[in-house]
């Protein structure tokens, strides 16, 4: 499955990442995870949210300048060597990842890691044969990350 | 003290007598020219027809635009194969103008360089170094020429490598040097960082500043940095390049060789002649180039005559320190750039938006120029890496144009000024 990340092109100065968690904020879209990359005077700002296609718009309606991009969520298990099983495999198949970042679901079960790949079809089919999940929008909408109740 | 004394004393109504009969000679010679004998005709002008200095304004001003537009030999006034050199003027848009020379002409450019330095004090027992750019700029050959002409002894050094210049200077004892003010200045740091103080340290006694106007202010402090006197040298390839107009040791205004060029100042709206003191633009008439003649050339330069008389004893008038320019070319580390050459550059880039900013900044004594451009939308792809490699390819493209390595920044879609009739697009910040 497929999930949807949006960059958002920004100079590297004060006020820039406000300015995009405030029109969030006022769309009432939630953010489930965000890197920044920057290289000297300008950046890029990653976020992946509930509803990409709604912060897309907004996002633009305000002036930003923004992308959506096809990425791979996929669930792994909160543990040591979670990840690396994850990397390996990718390893073995010679997938290069682009960029990556992660966010806990459950502390100690489970995590999702967004991954960023250079063969994005090859990589789904690697992960449905070793049998790990992928999460799309919906399903990264229906989450609940690091909630209390759990416990 | 003076290197043609005669020359450099003429009375006015001798000076003005010469110049009649060499304009005479110079409108006939340029007449012979694709661009001029055009011109006449079209206008019924015979170069019979000038017979007073006033005369000349009967001949329509020749602009760059008409150099770029006859390039590159519509001005030519004699067979190609009479000429020994071209050299071509930093920065243009488009199409580079091309100035061609025969022997003689260069050997009346020579001429007017060395009466130049000669004025300074230069003498055969001079050790120069010419720390301009050697080739298609004139700075380098044409200095390098004129002093050969005195007969100093030349350390051909050109520009750049600061600590390799130093050394130059103590290992051959150089006393004089050929700069443009923004490296001298530059330079003056690197002095520091190696320990070496031109005053103790170096004979430097003289200074050449030219290719880039600068202050009274500017030429104090590398008078005081150095140790040594600074002269303002004015020159523009179209009229063969430095040597046009130089400081007297008075040092108060440039001294135009008038002997060589006509000098006319004029109003650049009404194109009416303004009186001398009063600012205007500088139109110059080549009288001794028969390669090339360029006839009522709009410099583009501001400036004003320096009423009256010089104590130096010399009747060639002087000219003011330039005072800015008609047009929008700015002058970088001594290169002339337009916007539009910068415009025309970045459009052609894929993934450009529509506006761009161009900020000149002082940073120590080093000019900076940043351009700021927008990214187009449509080309933001989220990558970073994208973004990096078209800042680059940008900053390359921008180089091998106007010669400068400027610092890209990428910007926002519609966070610049946007570029509606006449948006300032640049900004200097370098005013002192």
């Amino acid at each position: 499955m497929i999930a949807y990340q949006l960059s958002i092109f920004a100079e590297n100065k004060p006020g820039r990442l406000a300015k995009v968690t405030g029109i969030l904020r006022r769309g009432k879209i939630n953010i489930r995870a965000i890197t920044i990359a920057t290289s000297d005077v300008f950046g890029v700002i990653n976020v992946l949210v509930d509803d990409p296609e709604g912060a897309r718009s907004i996002l633009e309606r305000e002036g930003l300048t923004v992308s959506m991009k096809e990425v791979i969520a996929v669930v792994i298990e909160d543990r040591p060597g979670g990840l690396d099983r994850l990397v390996q495999l990718l390893l073995d198949n010679g997938i290069n990842v682009e960029n990556a970042y992660g966010f806990v679901l459950e502390s100690r079960k489970q995590a999702v890691f967004v991954i960023d790949v250079d063969q994005l079809e090859k990589t789904q089919e690697i992960l449905k044969d070793a049998g790990l999940e992928t999460l799309d929008a919906t399903a990264l909408s229906a989450i609940e990350p690091f909630h209390y109740m759990n416990y | 003290m003076y290197w043609e004394e005669d020359i450099e004393t003429m009375p006015r109504e001798k000076l003005e007598a010469l110049q009649i009969e060499r304009l005479k000679k110079s409108v006939a010679k340029a007449s012979d020219s694709v661009f001029y004998g055009d011109l006449f005709r079209k206008i019924g002008l015979d170069p019979n027809d000038i017979t007073s200095l006033e005369d000349i304004r009967k001949i329509p001003f020749t602009t760059k635009d008409d150099l770029r537009d006859h390039w590159p030999y519509g001005f030519l006034a004699v067979p190609k194969d009479d000429l020994v050199r071209m050299h071509s003027s930093s920065g243009t848009t488009g199409r580079a103008t091309v100035i061609f020379h025969t022997l003689e002409d260069i050997n009346e450019w020579t001429n007017i360089v060395a009466r130049s330095m000669y004025m300074t004090g230069m003498r055969k027992s001079d050790v120069f170094q010419n720390m301009m750019t050697y080739g298609l700029f004139t700075g380098g050959l044409g200095f390098h020429y004129g002093a050969e002409r005195v007969g100093a002894l030349i350390i051909p050094a050109g520009s750049g490598n600061s600590k390799r210049q130093i050394q130059l200077m103590q290992d051959f004892g150089t006393t004089a040097i050929h700069i443009i003010p923004s490296y001298v200045l530059h330079l003056s740091s690197v002095f520091e960082d190696v320990g070496v103080d031109p005053k103790s340290d170096t004979q430097l006694a003289i200074a050449f500043l030219g290719a880039e106007p600068h202050s009274e202010k500017t030429r104090d402090k590398i008078e005081e940095f150095y140790g040594l006197k600074a002269y303002n040298s004015y020159g523009l390839s179209e009229m063969d390049g430095p040597g046009v107009a130089f400081e007297c040791p008075y040092q108060n205004g440039m001294h135009v060789w008038e002997d060589n060029f006509i000098l006319e100042v004029i109003n650049p709206d009404t194109l009416e002649p303004v009186a001398d003191g009063e600012e205007g633009e500088l139109v110059m008439t080549t009288l001794l180039r028969e390669g090339m003649p360029i006839l009522r050339y709009r410099t583009k330069d501001l400036t004003w005559i320096i009423p009256g008389p010089c104590e130096c004893g010399r009747t060639h008038r002087r000219i003011e320190r330039i005072k800015g320019r008609t047009d929008d070319m700015l002058i970088l580390k001594g290169v002339n750039i337009f916007p539009i050459q910068i415009e025309k550059r970045l459009m052609d880039v894929p993934g450009v938006g529509t506006n761009f900013l161009i900020i000149l900044e002082r940073e120590g004594f080093n000019d900076l120029m940043i351009v700021k451009v927008e990214v187009q939308k449509e080309f933001f792809s989220g990558d970073l890496k994208q973004l990096e490699g078209l800042r680059r390819r940008i900053v390359e493209d921008l180089k091998s144009d106007i010669l400068i390595t400027p610092k890209v920044e990428l910007v926002e879609p519609g966070t610049l000024p946007k570029s509606e009739g006449k948006a300032v697009r640049v900004i200097d910040n370098r005013e002192e």
